[in-house]
């Protein structure tokens, strides 16, 4: 099942990183206390080392995370992607639920700078127009290169409301008033005037701006699924590790039998048990809720793990002697000191969400139209006839791989600056 | 050891009891029964439903009696192999589901080979050829494959087989052989269709196992065992294949736990694209009319594979790892 597999896969890539990246920390641990009596000697001290030396633990996990270079890109990527859902309305250039039937299927246009070998300065795309196919009698499009929509930015658009409260035309990009060719003329009918840069679904509606606002959905989904997951991961797990006895029995019974339930029929079973009538609000949070069920199982095991070995450590036994009550050593010990290492797996959850919510969709059992995400677009894909005809309703896919790929990355990157010696 | 086996089996018992329960809840949570879907069809398609017809389908599929009645007798009747009656299909559900099952574990199954072939012989490649070109495409490729959702490569290696050669690899029988019953020749012609799910169920598996194999492999490599047995002038193949590799082998066994039933789990998906004979769509459909006996017992099979797989592994693990069966 890809939805968790992965998660061996990434463990074991990680660790031989990990490796590699323990040694120049540890190269620079042992530097400290020559450090300190050089200092106390009064002696010169580099200015590099004075940094390894008086930088705070936050500091340190920075730099090793700055040594994963996949891992930025991953993080650069996730950024853009996440910027892009928050300002969707404004990056797609049309409206999602704007369609015309005459473009049902139109493939994607390409944006040319060049015209008849001659730089044109701005960039454009040529028209697009409908022609009966003389041999098999359908509706075909062609490109009219007779026709150019220069590229415009910044340009007025379809009305929106930017996050439903701004009302707003601007768009980051439209297309400008046609430039037609002097050989002009003898077109028969006049090109649509559009950019659909990822072609057009069965309605007529441009993928591009769909698969825009659909990011919406599938990278919030992860976020707050994963959110809700560790809340009760953490809960629950703390309660487990840091009391233990019948109560830890108890969570680890109900954990083990969590997981022994096969994920994909459960998750199924559940979201085909959301009344059909809901609205898409709350088929989301249904659905947020439902793979959390599951999530938190994961979180919870970490969040154990890090408490039973912690209850045994030093400087939490010296809390104790000094007085501390329990809640203040769980919040103001542990809880910072393997919060890090629990960011790093929340991130590494994510994707597992953002897969399991595109499958339920695709599958016609999670989110369902008007609303969008990447699943339902993907929907639209289901048959064969339809990806055999317009192949571009494969793209949403591939900006499910890129999302997760990026997002493992960046987790891998953050897991391995967090703790570089588990 | 047996004492192992027995606590295992002990837990055994109320697992299931509980996955039966929770089976047949969450198929009851939904508001209304595959009666009331049934006439809203029936009234969506413009015909009128007469009130005593009503009547009789409620009583003839038993959904007057409370739930818990309703589970008790369900439950009663499965323990002695009859998992009720199918209300869209008007079969007994064990007629629909054991013929079903048997081809998705044994989908399940190939794809379990084919991940550990794709990960043994390439995770030793790469780590014996690490940092070379291909070792370097080879790992590009395996994250692909871990990111890629399983019913997005069956799209995209449906449209490729379609659109480039002119197969359909959707199906696991050729036209002629769907209904016939099970016979050599049959078995030979779903062998040559199981290919493609086989592919596809078991992608991200050998990917995950690939990056296992390598990193293992890689710890090992650089033991000083293998530098003793190369300074003695062993042949390099031989060295590689007949100590680290059997050492960084072990937890390649362990992961047999979780990947059988997840192969399971994974298939649904992709059967579902691929319109394969299996659990998958049949699952889908009971869901989603509310075929309520059909969907439970197909919840409750898959969730006994799941554990016995689970357990059929530890126990395995425990014979092969003396550690395992100490601390059990």
């Amino acid at each position: 099942m890809a939805a968790e597999q992965p998660t061996t896969g990434r463990i074991q890539a990680g660790d031989s990183r990990q490796a590699a990246n323990a040694e120049p920390t540890a190269s620079a641990a042992p530097k400290a206390p020559d450090e300190q009596e050089e200092n106390e000697t009064g002696a010169y001290l580099p200015v590099e080392e004075e940094r390894i030396y008086v930088a705070s633990p936050l500091q340190m996990m920075w730099w090793r995370f700055l040594k994963h270079k996949m891992a930025i890109v991953g993080g650069v990527i996730v950024i853009l992607l996440y910027l892009v859902a928050i300002f969707a309305e404004f990056l797609a250039p049309y409206n999602p639920e704007t369609y015309e039937v005459a473009l049902t299927y139109a493939p994607p246009q390409s944006v040319h700078l060049f015209h008849n070998g001659e730089f044109q300065g701005r960039p454009f795309v040529y028209g697009l127009t409908q022609a009966r196919n003389p041999d098999t009698l359908r509706m075909e499009f062609q490109i009219d290169e007779t026709v150019r929509y220069p590229v415009q930015f910044w340009t007025e658009g379809d009305p929106y409301k930017l996050w439903g409260l701004f009302p707003n035309s601007r768009h980051l990009f439209g297309i400008g008033e046609p430039i037609y060719d002097a050989s002009a003329g003898e077109s028969a009918e006049a090109p649509f005037s559009i950019i659909f840069l990822l072609g057009a679904d069965k309605l007529g509606r441009d993928m591009f701006t769909r698969i825009i606002y659909g990011s919406r959905i599938s990278l919030s989904i992860g976020l707050i699924g994963v959110a809700l997951s560790f809340i009760f991961g953490v809960v629950l797990g703390g309660i487990s590790g840091f009391y233990g006895g019948v109560v830890d029995v108890l969570i680890q019974r109900l954990i083990e039998f969590i997981r022994s339930v096969p994920s994909i029929p459960l998750w199924m079973a559940l979201s085909a048990a959301l009344p059909q009538d809901w609205s898409s609000v709350r088929v989301y949070f249904g659905i947020t809720i439902i793979l959390s069920l599951i999530g938190w199982t994961f979180l919870a095991r970490a969040v154990r793990g890090r408490f039973l070995s912690m209850r045994e450590d030093e400087f939490i036994l010296a809390a104790r002697f000094a007085g501390a009550g329990e809640m203040r050593i769980i919040l103001r010990h542990m809880v910072p000191s393997f919060f890090s290492h629990l960011i790093a797996s929340a991130t590494l959850a994510v994707p597992t969400m953002i897969l399991s919510e595109t499958s339920l969709s695709f599958l016609g059992l999670g989110l369902r139209p008007p609303a969008i995400s990447w699943g339902v677009l993907l929907q639209e894909a289901q048959n064969l006839r339809s990806v055999a005809l317009a192949p571009w309703l494969l793209i949403p896919g591939l900006f499910v791989i890129i999302t997760v790929l990026a997002l493992s990355f960046l987790g891998d990157g953050l897991r391995d600056a967090a703790d570089p010696y588990h | 050891m047996s004492s192992f086996i027995f606590r295992r089996l002990l837990l055994l018992a109320p697992t299931l009891f509980l996955i039966s329960l929770i089976s047949f809840v969450i198929i009851e949570l939904p508001p209304g029964d595959y009666v009331t879907s049934y006439i809203a069809n029936r009234m969506a398609m413009g015909d009128a439903v007469r009130q005593d017809e009503i009547d009789a389908l409620i009583k003839r599929y038993g959904l007057d009696q409370p739930a818990p009645v309703r589970y008790t007798k369900w439950l009663g009747n499965a323990l002695r192999g009859d998992f009720g009656f199918s209300f869209e299909w008007e079969l007994p559900v064990s007629d629909l589901i054991w013929d079903r099952l048997g081809l998705t574990v044994m989908v399940a199954f190939a794809a379990l080979m084919f991940s550990w072939i794709i990960g043994l012989v390439v995770g030793i490649f790469s780590a014996v050829y690490q940092y070379s070109i291909a070792d370097y495409i080879f790992t590009a490729l395996s994250f692909i494959g871990l990111g890629t959702p399983n019913f997005m490569l069956a799209l995209i290696l449906m449209w490729i087989a379609f659109s480039q050669f002119g197969l359909d690899i959707s199906g696991l029988f050729s036209q002629e052989f769907v209904d016939e019953p099970w016979s050599i020749a049959k078995f030979v012609d779903m062998l040559k269709h199981l290919w493609a799910p086989a592919i596809i169920v078991g992608t991200a598996g050998s990917a995950g196992l690939v990056r296992t194999m390598r990193a293992n492999l890689l710890d090992e490599l650089s033991k000083p065992y293998v530098e003793t047995g190369r300074a003695k002038g062993m042949n390099e193949t031989r060295l590689v294949l007949k100590y680290p590799t059997r050492v960084a082998l072990n937890p390649f066994v362990s992961t047999m736990g979780w990947a059988l039933p997840q192969l399971v789990s994974g298939s649904i998906i992709v059967s579902v694209v691929l319109s394969l004979p299996t659990t998958g769509p049949l699952l889908l459909r009971a869901l989603l009319t509310q075929d309520m006996y059909l969907a439970s017992s197909f919840l409750l099979m898959l969730s006994t594979l799941t554990i016995i797989g689970t357990l059929v592994s530890d126990i395995m693990l425990a014979l092969l790892d003396p550690r395992i069966r100490m601390g059990g």
